[in-house]
């Protein structure tokens, strides 16, 4: 059977109040496998009565030693596991990724592929939106909302199966551009979903804004200052929840964000009602994008035609002989950039999403490690939940939006 | 905040603490010897006005380089979107200052590098284990830790992996 690990008291000592030791309050176990810590999250929580003393969060139960794995890869290998990070926004993890390969080898994107890499990036941007949406509105004990939001949600799914095959492992970015151009139909379905979607959102607000229960039960809750946001390495919504007007799309202009006009919508009292009204807001603002990009979704090719990294066009290998060994050699070798680090930032749903990778002029990366939003938004959670009631812990733990697989890796 | 403004908070501070600039691809980096690291990221906050500790990591040069390890931080200034990258070298057994009394949100990212890397910070208010179990022997990202794997355990195979475990432990 199982041994109990060891783990003496004192370790942990600092962790607690005095009052804890003197048996005056409760310490209380929250998860790993909790229903409202969306995933695997164990909470150590401090309690006096119902209040909450302080919070103490465990994470790693979700660690798959991705880090590791990527560095055992090649460049094009590594790319795959990318997706299994953050796993409600996969094409965000891979745009990251590709960034930081493009920005290591100097490869340039040609302007389609920017387009349609900001087209799917934003789509995933509402969907993880809308999955927040529905399970913090289930948290909190609203059912419906939950298959309204996972409803349409379904309509982005179907445009990336459509373009890439797969509903959501899609390693459809690739360093140097997409993996292929969009099919026929493509532009029918994204302004399909552009034309429904501005109707439904309004009925999610019309369910949800002014509802009496969630009012009370979101308002000055879980109240984070700016300047603690700012301290804490808080990013995203909840940094611009805050009141700082912060967007890696706009301070950090990549694939062309700087091309679009959209707004970043701030709100000033940091508590949980006002991460809601961000992030609803912030669904707008990515229609307004993605319909910019399709007006002026530019035609040409959708990958970079650097040999150095890129494989050769199918066409070509039937007829010429270097373009066959170029291609064999791609395939079974990789490519090697040269030697260097990069660090390439990206605006994910939960905030600043980066990936450092160190080359040391071989096929596999030296070292890949990214810089995970959830991670730093959920070390804030101490902060914002001590002196709140248990029952707003979970409302708490709901509006920092974190996926675990993406706090672990 | 333009690339040059950076690179000229980088000459700054690589002038006052004996460091060196670079340009990494699309990164300004500042390399700074260990023990003036807590001055010069105190002087980057109070200062030039870079707020967050965005990001910390290490890379591992195992036979490859003394001092074996890179620390690598990412400072970022919210009000002109300036980065900038700070590159210490510390040895196997170097304590590395903590800067969490600076940045308070470089807590989690150092515990991370300290299970993950072994390296030790002082003046850190809560160094334990992270990602890892804290029964965990080694530090997974070393070069010289292997890529290994775990047999999944099932029913069948239950007591034949404890025991495996039990007798790796001690």
């Amino acid at each position: 059977m199982l041994e109990p690990i060891e783990v003496s008291a004192e370790e942990l000592q600092h962790l607690v109040s005095e009052r804890a030791l003197k048996g005056e309050t409760v310490l209380l176990n929250m998860g790993p496998q909790h229903p409202s810590t969306h995933g695997v999250l164990r909470l150590l929580v401090e309690l006096d009565g119902e209040r909450v003393v302080n919070v103490v969060p465990d994470i790693g139960f979700l660690h798959t030693g991705i880090e590791k794995n990527m560095e055992a890869k090649r460049y094009w290998q590594a790319e795959v596991m990318t997706d299994r990070m953050d796993y409600l926004n996969p094409i965000g993890n891979n745009l990251a990724y590709c960034l930081a390969v493009e920005a290591l080898t100097g490869l340039q994107v040609p302007p389609r592929a920017q387009a349609i890499r900001v087209i799917l990036a934003e789509l995933q941007r509402i969907s993880s939106h809308l999955v927040w949406l529905g399970t913090h509105l289930l948290d909190l004990g609203a059912t419906s909302l939950f298959l309204y939001t996972f409803r349409e949600r379904e309509f982005i799914l179907d445009i990336f199966e459509m373009v890439s095959g797969a509903r959501m492992m899609t390693t459809y970015i690739r360093p140097g551009g997409l993996w292929r151009d969009v099919p026929e139909g493509f532009e029918e379905a994204v302004r399909g979903f552009i034309k429904l979607f501005p109707k439904r959102l309004k009925q999610y607000e019309a369910l949800v804004t002014k509802n009496p229960i969630y009012r009370d039960r979101t308002r000055h809750i879980g109240v984070l200052s700016k300047e603690d946001a700012m301290r804490w390495g808080v990013t995203g919504p909840m940094l611009r929840a805050s009141g700082v007007a912060y967007d890696t799309r706009k301070a950090r202009p990549y694939c062309g964000y700087e091309q679009y006009d959209f707004e970043i919508p701030t709100q000033e009292s940091g508590d949980v009602y006002a991460r809601y009204l961000v992030r609803v807001a912030e669904m707008r603002q990515s229609l307004r994008i993605i319909e910019q990009a399709l007006d002026n979704l530019p035609d040409g090719a959708v990958q970079s035609d650097d040999r150095r990294y890129m494989p050769p066009p199918r066409e070509e290998i039937g007829v010429s002989m270097e373009s066959l060994i170029h291609h064999f050699k791609f395939w079974t070798e990789g490519f090697s950039p040269p030697k260097g680090s990069a660090y390439a930032a990206v605006e994910s749903p939960r905030g600043t999403l980066a990936v450092f990778i160190e080359s040391d002029g071989t096929p596999r990366p030296y070292r890949v490690h990214v810089r995970a939003p959830s991670f730093a938004n959920l070390q804030a959670l101490p902060v914002m939940a001590k002196g709140a009631m248990v029952a707003d812990l979970i409302a708490i733990v709901g509006s920092v939006d974190i996926v675990l697989g993406d706090v672990d890796r | 905040m333009s690339e040059e403004r950076v690179s000229t908070v980088a000459m700054a501070l690589a002038r006052r603490f004996g460091g060196e600039v670079t340009q990494d691809n699309n990164q300004t980096v500042l390399r700074l010897p260990l023990e003036h690291l807590l001055a010069a990221v105190t002087a980057l906050r109070d200062e030039f006005g870079f707020q967050v500790a965005e990001d910390i990591t290490a890379v591992d040069y195992w036979q490859r380089r003394e001092p074996r390890f890179d620390l690598v931080y990412q400072f970022f200034s919210y009000e002109n979107a300036g980065l900038l990258t700070v590159r210490v070298a510390a040895n196997e057994d170097e304590p590395v200052p903590s800067i969490t009394a600076v940045f308070p949100g470089a807590n989690w990212y150092e515990r991370e590098v300290y299970d993950l890397f072994g390296i030790t910070f002082t003046g850190h208010p809560d160094l334990r284990r992270i990602i890892m179990p804290a029964d965990w022997e080694g530090h997974p990202l070393r070069k010289d830790y292997p890529l290994g794997y775990e047999e999944p355990q099932f029913t069948f195979n239950f007591d034949e992996i404890q025991a495996k475990k039990v007798r790796g432990r001690r």
